[in-house]
């Protein structure tokens, strides 16, 4: 039995869906409006998994699923050195969105990550504390500062509203996805302009401890 | 695999030999508040550290290393000078698949002395090489403070040597910084723009313009900033012979006796350095003394230079062939460091750990 984890709603699950439909592998949900439950048609042995989109990188990581569909940013922030647990069998063309650093649009002196630096040292100096970036992507926001040497700031985490933590004063500035911009610009917020973290998508993804054999699926697919 | 009663033991012996040598022993909590870590090294200590939450007490770490606790506990109740030796377990988070272990031994020893902190370097450096020695370790060492005195004597403005300061201990910025100001790399097209917008509109209007003031940096802060900017546009860059200079201490690797003949040969050139360099010369005489090949020890000024350290003197560490494990010794000074947790006190003080783990395995396979 091959088991595909796929994002349980939205939009995401829909294209998913699409996805695979175009490849003749039909998916659907089953059972009433609200169960989690779903079927495959087009192969036998195949078992559809659905799931949040943010659970699929650890459910491949434990080998509880052998393919799972969710965005590069979700498989590069919960796993720890990601390239040896899964591979990349495929990008799905949809799900784009950009993690960026942005900060309030009156911030006339900070354009760039050095300006951010220097407007955190001061920051620092003068209110005590290190300056707030409120984020749920701890590691790859943490690690694209060191990367950069950016320094006197610290995380705060962030579940949802993350670009209304500036207005909330409980941030000064956020790493977060967009796609459109429009919520930032909403909110008040610009994007540095050399402040792209990531650039995510939909992927599908194979456990590298899966011992199933996906060459007939994968041949179906295309891939 | 060593076993862990193997290490432990041999951890014990390693504490021992500290304690010969005039350490007292003492010990530390493995909780640790985060804050003052988190003050200390900023958000790359949580990558490395274990964050845990007290219903009562907040936010912990499992202790990262002993120097913090053990120069907390001597700047509130130490004898002066002092000796310490310490062992017992630290823990840091492994982000790759590797062999580094995420807990293990630490066996260390700590000098806060302030009669004469060269002979205190020797006495730690020769000490940890002493208890080495059957290994056939290879030693590296540096010598932060003399870049620290190169960069407090550039001709430049002070907000230029405080931006070179602070980045000391991260070389792709501190070499960005340094390629700008002594005008290496253009002024990035980004930054040209900004200071073009500054220059033309006052800075109320370009606020107000921008939108809905939000967050608690306030208008005053933002000026600040954009005339600190204004006035480093019109800074003269450093004169190429003095980052000239400064390259080549970023760069110089020689071994210890010829890297003091170079630096000794750059001094008139860069006064600033001569009591920086006036210490080396002390240090390596008392390494001399202490039995160390001064003429054959490896010397790099810039090594030591990593994010998430303290040292802002003399640095140190002692290396197996293998180069895939971690150093099996490593030290150095952090004045500053006792500053900083001091609440106005301040003690020179330098310092080094030994891995018994490392240190078995060696010796088992020998």
């Amino acid at each position: 039995m091959i088991k595909i984890g796929v994002p349980s709603k939205g939009r995401l699950m829909e294209q998913t869906f699409d996805w695979f439909g175009q490849r003749g592998l039909t998916m659907r949900r089953t059972g009433a409006e609200r169960e989690y439950s779903g079927a495959v048609e087009g192969m036998a042995g195949v078992e559809l998994v659905l799931l949040a989109a943010s659970e699929v990188p650890r459910e491949l990581e434990a080998g509880r699923i052998d393919l799972g569909v969710t965005g590069t940013d979700l498989v590069r922030e919960e796993l720890a050195d990601w390239a040896t647990v899964v591979e990349e069998v495929a990008h799905l063309g949809f799900g784009r969105a950009d993690l960026i650093i942005a900060v309030p649009s009156v911030w006339v002196d900070v354009d760039t990550l050095d300006d951010l630096d220097a407007a955190a040292a001061a920051f620092r100096a003068a209110h005590g504390f290190r300056l707030r970036i409120a984020t749920k992507y701890h590691r790859l926001v943490r690690d694209f500062l060191t990367e950069n040497g950016v320094a006197d700031y610290q995380l705060v985490d962030s579940l949802g509203a993350t670009e209304g933590t500036v207005k909330n004063g409980t941030a000064e500035a956020i790493a977060d996805i967009t796609s459109s911009g429009e919520t930032l610009r909403a909110n008040h917020l610009k994007i540095l302009s050399d402040g792209l973290i990531l650039q995510s998508q939909a992927v599908l993804f194979r456990a590298k401890g899966s011992r199933a054999d996906l060459g007939p699926l994968l041949a179906k697919l295309g891939l | 695999m060593t076993p862990k009663a193997t290490i432990r033991a041999e951890g014990e012996r390693l504490l021992a030999a500290f304690i010969a040598a005039g350490a007292v022993p003492v010990e530390a909590d493995i909780l640790q508040p985060a804050e003052t870590l988190l003050d200390l090294y900023g958000e790359d200590i949580r990558a490395r550290a274990y964050v845990t939450r007290d219903p009562l007490r907040g936010e912990m770490m499992l202790r990262p290393d002993f120097t913090v606790p053990v120069v907390q506990a001597h700047m509130a109740h130490g004898a002066d000078p002092a000796r310490y030796a310490y062992l017992g377990e630290v823990f840091r988070k492994q982000d790759r698949q590797s062999a580094r272990a995420s807990e293990y031994l630490q066996v260390g020893f700590e000098v806060f002395d302030r009669a004469a902190p060269e002979a205190a370097d020797a006495e730690v450096f020769a000490l940890i090489q002493g208890m080495l020695a059957d290994l056939a370790l290879r030693p590296a060492t540096g010598d932060i403070g003399i870049l620290m005195a190169a960069v407090r004597g550039l001709d430049t403005t002070p907000q230029r040597r405080a931006a070179l300061l602070r980045h000391i201990w991260r070389p792709k910025r501190f070499r960005a910084l340094l390629d700008r100001f002594s005008g290496r790399a253009p002024v990035p097209a980004a930054r040209a723009d900004l200071l073009e917008r500054l220059a033309k509109g006052s800075l109320q209007s370009l606020i107000a313009e921008a939108g809905s003031f939000v967050g608690i940096r306030s208008a005053a802060e933002i000026a600040a900033r954009a005339e600190a900017l204004l006035q480093d546009a019109e800074a003269k860059p450093i004169s190429a012979p003095e980052a000239a200079l400064l390259y080549d201490l970023l760069t110089l690797e020689a071994p210890a006796a010829a890297a003091l003949a170079h630096l000794r040969g750059i001094t008139p050139l860069l006064p600033a350095i001569a009591p920086a360099v006036d210490r080396f010369a002390t240090r390596l005489e008392a390494l001399a003394a202490k039995g160390v090949e001064v003429a054959t020890l490896p010397f790099a000024a810039s090594h030591g230079r990593t994010s998430l350290e303290y040292y802002d003197g003399f640095v140190f560490s002692f290396h197996a062939a293998d180069a895939s494990l971690p150093p099996v010794a490593s030290g150095g000074r952090y004045d500053a460091l006792t500053a900083v947790l001091g609440a106005g006190a301040s003690i020179p003080a330098v310092g080094g750990v030994i891995r018994p783990g490392l240190v078995a395995r060696l010796r088992g396979q020998a």
